[in-house]
């Protein structure tokens, strides 16, 4: 197990800049998400890091030694496909056991650690199966039993999780989490869903258009990120983003009361007319405009149902709301955060 | 006053939608297909087998059964052991050489190079070439005076003009000869075969092979090789039924010469049923390739089944 670190890491396919410059830290033993749209190149990324693509410049550092030109087997690094990549013609035992084999450990040994990854795993009773006579949640622990037989230096997953169906996710989630935390093994996940990245990263490095925008505790991302893409990337529904005074305000859609509900502190209060409103059960969605904004900006508040009074969201009136202002985030005209004073 | 007839609602009739109906359907459009097996393909292998066990000869058009005597009499002739030997050998060594160069031809395809389109559509050549212009073709290059093999070894100084091979006069050179030729036409559907079947590997199948540590020659022989396999199997059973049954390039360029010495078993049955007019002979010797194609074709649909994945 290693810290894994790179210097401004660039990759152009064809002068086109997959990966644009990413400078990332991820000491031993971290869970590390890194999370952004389709097509960001966090992918790209992370296929750098295991050796399937060669950075066009910039460095790789695995335990502290720059590992450029080492080919993939030599790195040491364990990779988790999106859909797992296991071997069809082998059963389990034989796809777990393949990247032992390649190193040429001893037979005995081999036997040792199979044992050892599928008790780890609970998947010591397909051993003899092959992969199409598994379900879903079996690939991607045999998947994952295959990763880490061989103790690897850092874990990388590429949206391990994208082929389970919701259910299956969210006990998927847990156990990746727990197993990253009893071994103990540098981990970096890549994920374009939130939920994940917010649930199990130790810390999380936003990308966008091959670049890290913010790098930080799940809190630090939600609470105190670093730019308009990051609030608004981060958070279902995303933050609510207004422009005033040559620059953006911002607040989350939870901290967007109905003013009866804002007790306490210095509140900054809006004229917000409702237009729709959605019950989800445990919380109520309510779509509107905000007096003396622009009129085309769709505002959002994430309200409790339980404590709502109905003629403070009645839709087609303007009601009063209010943000505490210790919600409130402001953004210069490029987006860029402007510090809380 | 027209008088109002009042017309009766017409009954459908059954046979209206009679095509819309699956299994009828169905019948109407498979039975072309088993009209075609059973009178061209059932009807004159029940005429051999019969041939093969009557006395019937152009010359002497007569039925009489004569039992096993017909095979009887070929299995003692010293020409036709060689002639089976020999298709024994033209088919696999040919099968084994066209999928060696299959292999690496698919491999050379797979990754992309300026002009690969132009090069892939060159490549299947051998394969939509009428069989007679290309082996006549061949013919040339194994001619003993204008061989440019020859010409050309003999100008890169290799050989001197008395070491050139008489490609086509030996034996062993003329069973080479027949079986490169064959390799050569063979090739290009290997070729298909493997890209196609290589193309449909998942790329994160590869990918963590790469990762889990697997160099060029373990991917090769441990993923790729056993995950092409099955479709590997059918371009093989088609390859070797073709080559088995094949008289065409025998024929054309070396008529089974030198002294017997490439006769393969459709050759002979040829020559010795159609050309020399003895029925029932011929018959016998075409009717020895049925229990190795069966043999193959089972073999071969038994370890799809088991490797299928």
């Amino acid at each position: 197990m290693a810290a894994v670190s790179t210097r401004d890491i660039v990759k152009k396919f064809d002068d086109v800049p997959a990966v644009n410059g990413i400078s990332l830290a991820v000491p031993d033993g971290e869970f590390m998400v890194l999370l952004g749209p389709s097509g960001c190149g966090k992918t790209t990324f992370l296929r750098i890091i295991c050796g399937l693509e060669k950075q066009t410049s910039g460095d790789l550092l695995i335990g502290g030694d720059v590992v450029n030109d080492l080919p993939p087997r030599a790195r040491g690094v364990a990779m988790m496909f999106q859909s797992y990549g296991l071997y069809p013609h082998f059963t389990v035992r034989h796809n777990i056991a393949f990247p032992l084999k390649t190193q040429g450990v001893a037979r005995a040994e081999i036997a040792r650690k199979v044992e050892w990854a599928s008790q780890l795993l609970g998947i010591a009773h397909l051993l003899e199966r092959r992969p199409r006579q598994l379900s879903g949640g079996e690939r991607q622990r045999v998947a994952l039993a295959r990763a880490l037989v061989r103790e690897p230096t850092a874990l990388l997953l590429d949206e391990p999780l994208s082929n389970l169906d919701a259910k299956l996710r969210a006990s998927a989630r847990l156990e990746i989490k727990q197993f990253q935390q009893r071994i103990g093994v540098t981990t970096i996940y890549v994920t374009h869903d939130q939920v994940e990245a917010m649930g199990m990263g130790d810390r999380i490095a936003v990308i966008d258009r091959g670049q890290v925008r913010q790098v930080g505790t799940p809190t630090q991302i939600y609470d105190d990120p670093a730019d308009r893409f990051v609030a608004t990337f981060v958070g279902t529904p995303p933050m609510n983003i207004v422009a005033r005074n040559g620059g953006y305000l911002g607040f989350r859609p939870e901290n967007f009361l109905p003013k009866e509900m804002v007790d306490g502190g210095a509140c900054t209060e809006f004229s917000f007319r409702v237009d729709r409103s959605e019950y989800l059960g445990s919380e109520r969605i309510v779509y509107g405009v905000l007096k003396d904004f622009d009129q085309s900006q769709v505002v959002t508040a994430k309200l409790p149902p339980a404590h709502v009074a109905e003629e403070s969201i009645r839709p087609g009136e303007w009601h009063a709301f209010a943000v505490r202002n210790s919600a409130l985030r402001q953004f210069d005209k490029d987006g860029r955060r402007i510090a809380r004073p | 006053m027209a008088a109002v007839v009042e017309s009766a609602p017409k009954p459908a009739s059954r046979l209206r939608f009679i095509l819309d109906r699956r299994d009828v359907l169905g019948g109407v459009f498979v039975a072309p297909a088993i009209l075609y097996v059973l009178l061209l393909v059932g009807m004159p292998f029940l005429l051999s087998v019969y041939y093969s066990v009557s006395s019937y000869t152009i010359y002497n058009p007569s039925w009489d059964f004569v039992g096993l005597g017909n095979f009887a009499d070929i299995l003692e002739d010293p020409v036709f052991k060689q002639t089976l030997s020999n298709t024994f050998i033209f088919t696999f060594a040919s099968q084994l050489l066209g999928l060696v160069l299959g292999k690496f031809g698919a491999f050379l395809l797979l990754r992309p190079f300026p002009g690969r389109k132009i090069v892939r559509a060159i490549i299947v050549l051998p394969w939509v070439v009428p069989i007679a212009l290309a082996t006549v073709a061949w013919q040339w290059m194994f001619d003993s005076l204008y061989s440019v093999i020859n010409w050309t070894a003999i100008a890169l100084g290799l050989i001197t003009r008395e070491q050139a091979p008489n490609w086509l006069g030996t034996p062993q050179l003329a069973m080479l000869s027949v079986i490169v030729v064959n390799a050569w036409r063979f090739f290009p559907f290997a070729i298909v075969i493997f890209l196609a079947g290589i193309t449909a590997i998942p790329q994160d199948v590869l990918d963590a092979a790469t990762v889990d540590g697997a160099g060029f020659w373990r991917r090769n022989y441990q993923i790729i090789l056993p995950m092409i396999l099955p479709i590997m199997a059918v371009g093989l059973i088609f390859g070797i039924v073709f080559t088995f049954t094949d008289l065409s390039i025998v024929f054309l360029m070396t008529n089974g010469g030198p002294v017997g010495a490439t006769s393969v078993l459709g050759f002979q049955g040829f020559q010795t049923g159609i050309v020399s007019g003895d029925v029932s002979h011929g018959a016998a010797i075409s009717l020895f390739m049925l229990p190795v194609l069966l043999v193959v074709v089972i073999l071969m649909l038994r370890f799809i089944r088991r490797r299928e994945i």
